[in-house]
């Protein structure tokens, strides 16, 4: 390895622990491991997802070394904006990038995930498909989840319940306030063999709501 | 070298063997109890006695850093207490501002205020200039909803959490004849007071089954648990007059007022938790609570004790 691809690796290291630092001050996470324990495990967290800054505080609250093999799912558009978040995606969180707009798609956001998977990655993502702003507790599931399910039978399915990152971070602020938030981790969801996808997206579903709080934040 | 450093010296002895004595005494209650069988109380002395050998180590690491140190520390604490207190407040989007304001803006000037010793501005600051200030930033936001219960809240969560926690440094700030340099044993003084009664009272209530204070609060504290505390608090502040400037009766006079401030803030901080619903502030400690939880005593009796030494003693 020459030296400039080993210095940008070192930063990219400084500046992960740097982040997750920062996520932990801005908010005190607690950290509830509900119906499982932290595991080397190929997994695919999936989450609710009301603040941009979901991922980033899922991805902190895990221990460093799944942290390392643990790649959210973001959005290309988004990442490569600029070189700052091209480096902070491709680099510190690793990424995998997807094309959200299908007309002008390079690569299936399927088959990104999928090639994520092979290569032994656990993943994070919002099977909402995007940020929840309404008063419901939870959005429509979309069908990803049920097709990666699918195709990915050996992957452990774990529920996980952000809260209050919302009040951190609303919408189009920048900086953050700092408060408590809770990350729940529920289950591994039972695999059943021929289930319809209406029927597995509502055990998401209903996996996910059984973790939160019965009484959210003010 | 300035007599403060022996005096000093010998107060970090002294926490440190009756923290070694309490450690121990734990131990040994727990090794006699039968096994298989949970003891909350001693679970309780148990998370107490971590806490204070944390809180001892923070205090010596800050005095290390000397004055700079000890400020810094409190002002820590008070992010803390502030993270802790406002996620259970009443905001909406309106708020962000005022909130991030609070974090960034108000909690360092207030801290830096007390590090110049600029006593004219940190009393007045959060009670007068934030008060008005923060209303009338939440008001050109534009949102009415709950207006009043909103930046009541956060106003509330200021005083509490920057305010009070403040006037524990602001100890070193006054200037006592005659006891220069000596001032942090004033807040080791003011906080063994309110964490060794709150004990007491704890101990004292479960005995003396009497009064209750509040029942709709707390079904544990007696009016005969809070008089017991006390007066033995007032004792012990009395017996430790030696390294206070203040004489064996101020001493105990002082300590009574403080520790009954501070098992009323702890009672006003339980109300608060009831009202919306939590057991505990935070998680500090695993299963033990949060800051708050642990310094509600403290921060309510602060700015009495600082008042009331100032009043008397300061020049």
């Amino acid at each position: 390895m020459n030296i400039p691809a080993k210095l940008h690796q070192i930063a990219a290291k400084i500046a992960g622990t740097a982040l997750a630092g920062f996520t932990r001050l801005m908010t005190a996470p607690r950290v509830e491991w509900i119906g499982t324990r932290p595991s080397r495990n190929q997994r695919i967290y999936f989450a609710n997802h009301t603040s941009n800054g979901d991922f980033v505080l899922l991805w902190a609250t895990l221990p460093g070394d799944l942290r390392a093999r643990t790649r959210p799912v973001a959005a290309r558009d988004y990442w490569e904006k600029s070189p700052l978040r091209a480096f902070v995606g491709r680099d510190v969180f690793r990424a995998v990038l997807i094309d959200r707009v299908a007309e002008t798609r390079k690569q299936d956001p399927f088959e990104a995930m999928g090639e994520a998977l092979s290569d032994g990655s656990s993943l994070i993502i919002f099977p909402e498909g995007r940020r929840n702003e309404s008063d419901a507790p939870l959005l429509e599931l979309k069908s990803g989840i049920y097709h990666l399910a699918r195709e990915h039978p050996d992957v452990e399915l774990i529920p996980v319940w952000i809260n209050n990152l919302n009040k951190v971070m609303p919408r189009g602020e920048v900086v953050p306030v700092p408060l408590i938030c809770t990350v729940s981790f529920g289950a591994p969801m039972e695999r059943q063999a021929k289930e319809t996808k209406e029927k597995f997206l509502g055990r998401a579903r209903d996996a996910l709501l059984a973790l939160a709080p019965e009484r959210p934040a003010p | 070298m300035s007599p403060s450093i022996s005096t000093i010296f010998e107060l970090f002895t002294g926490l440190i063997l009756a923290l070694i004595g309490l450690s121990i005494i734990a131990m040994l209650l727990q090794s006699r109890l039968p096994e298989g069988r949970e003891y909350p109380s001693l679970e309780t002395l148990n998370a107490r006695i971590k806490i204070w050998w944390g809180m001892l180590a923070f205090l010596a690491l800050a005095l290390l850093a000397g004055r700079t140190g000890v400020v810094l520390l409190f002002a820590f604490c008070s992010f803390a207490v502030l993270r802790e207190f406002l996620t259970l407040t009443l905001k909406n989007r309106g708020d962000h501002w005022v909130l991030v304001g609070a974090f960034f803006f108000v909690l360092p000037l207030q801290y830096l205020s007390i590090w110049m010793d600029w006593y004219g501005f940190y009393t007045v600051f959060i009670p007068v200039y934030v008060f008005l200030g923060a209303s009338i930033i939440a008001a050109l936001r534009g949102y009415t909803a709950q207006f009043l219960g909103r930046v009541s809240e956060t106003q509330w969560a200021l005083m509490i959490a920057v305010f009070c926690v403040s006037h524990v440094p602001a100890l070193l700030s006054l200037d006592i004849p005659g006891y220069r340099g000596q001032n942090l044993v004033l807040i080791a003084y003011l906080v063994v007071i309110v964490q060794v009664t709150d004990v007491l009272q704890y101990a004292f209530s479960r005995l003396f089954r009497g009064h209750l204070v509040a029942p709709e609060i707390s079904s544990t504290r007696t009016w005969e648990g809070y008089g017991a505390a006390a007066l033995c608090g007032a004792a012990l502040g009395a017996f430790l007059f030696w390294m206070t400037p203040f004489s064996p009766f101020a001493a105990f006079a002082l300590s009574l007022a403080t520790c009954l401030v501070g098992f009323f803030g702890n009672l006003v901080m339980t109300a608060v938790k009831r009202d919306r619903g939590v057991k505990d502030w935070g998680h500090l400690i695993e299963g033990h609570g949060g800051f708050l939880d642990k310094f509600d005593g403290v921060i309510f009796a602060a700015p009495i004790f600082f008042h009331l030494v100032r009043f008397f003693y300061a020049t």
